[in-house]
């Protein structure tokens, strides 16, 4: 297999279970990820979809739940709605320390000439830096404010 | 790692000196140009002992600005930006904004002159 493209760590002052939460309803991606929500049952072989409820053409990205361990690890597939062709596979992992919480996103497996891995590359950063400020400070980034992302 | 759980939590003072080192920002140069890279690989690129990069890599893992990977047997490197947007959002946001509203108003002033929105007319 190949190396993954992307690793990205954050310490979040919290604990397993809140950062499980914040990652999969909702109510609460939607205070964070600019707006958008993640949804699904997150049990393995479903559906998840990255989604702006304000747009007509609503669904940003997809995906197939391939692993759910909650409140440790879960792995989903990628895709671009526009490009079927254009998925990659994301690995979230939660693992405590003393009472922090290191949230890893691993993001790989992209195809050749994938225009997600740029989008990704700018997002994911933006998305975890403001998922840390909500869950300790209970106030987000206005992410959308410093660029359109995706990841 | 239970030990640097302090230093991973309060990483800003660990991020600056991170990059307060023009070889520290040379070896995050070479991961934004080809991420997740070994130990070997970025020596190979880089005009310094293996030991200077060892010890310089762990300093940059210590700020949070190098994720590591182990991928089979190999420890990859990775280019970790958080901090920094962490530190735009401590740092530059916060002043970046009055800036912003005043370039704002300055534009709805040149745009409709009857209106003010700074100051007196």
């Amino acid at each position: 297999m190949e190396k993954p493209k992307f690793v990205y760590v954050t310490f979040i002052r919290t604990t397993p279970v809140k950062l499980w939460e914040a990652l999969t309803q909702p109510e609460q991606t939607r205070q964070y990820w600019g707006g958008l929500i993640n949804r699904s049952d997150w049990a393995i072989g479903s559906k998840w979809e990255h989604v702006n409820e304000a747009d007509s053409d609503p669904v940003y990205v997809f995906g197939e739940v391939l692993e759910s361990n909650p409140p440790t690890r879960l792995v989903m597939t990628w895709v671009d709605p526009d490009d079927l062709a254009d998925d990659s596979v994301v690995t979230l992992e939660l693992q405590p320390i003393d009472d922090l919480v290191r949230l890893t996103v691993i993001h790989g497996e992209f195809k050749e000439g994938s225009a997600m891995q740029g989008k990704v590359s700018k997002g994911w950063p933006l998305v975890l830096s403001s998922l840390k400020s909500f869950l300790e400070t209970g106030t987000s980034i206005d992410i959308m404010g410093s660029a359109r992302t995706c990841g | 790692m239970q030990l640097y759980s302090c230093l991973f939590y309060f990483p800003m003072d660990a991020v600056f000196k991170a990059l307060a080192d023009g070889s520290r920002r040379k070896l995050l140069d070479a991961l934004y140009a080809d991420n997740g890279q070994t130990l070997t690989q970025l020596c190979a690129q880089l005009d310094m002992t293996r030991q200077a990069v060892t010890k310089h890599l762990l300093l940059l893992e210590a700020a949070n600005l190098v994720a590591i990977l182990w991928h089979g047997r190999e420890k990859l490197h990775y280019l970790n930006p958080v901090p920094l947007h962490e530190i735009y959002g401590r740092w530059i946001a916060k002043y970046e904004r009055p800036r912003l509203q005043g370039l704002e108003a300055l534009k709805k002033n040149l745009e409709n002159p009857k209106e003010t929105h700074h100051g007196k007319a």
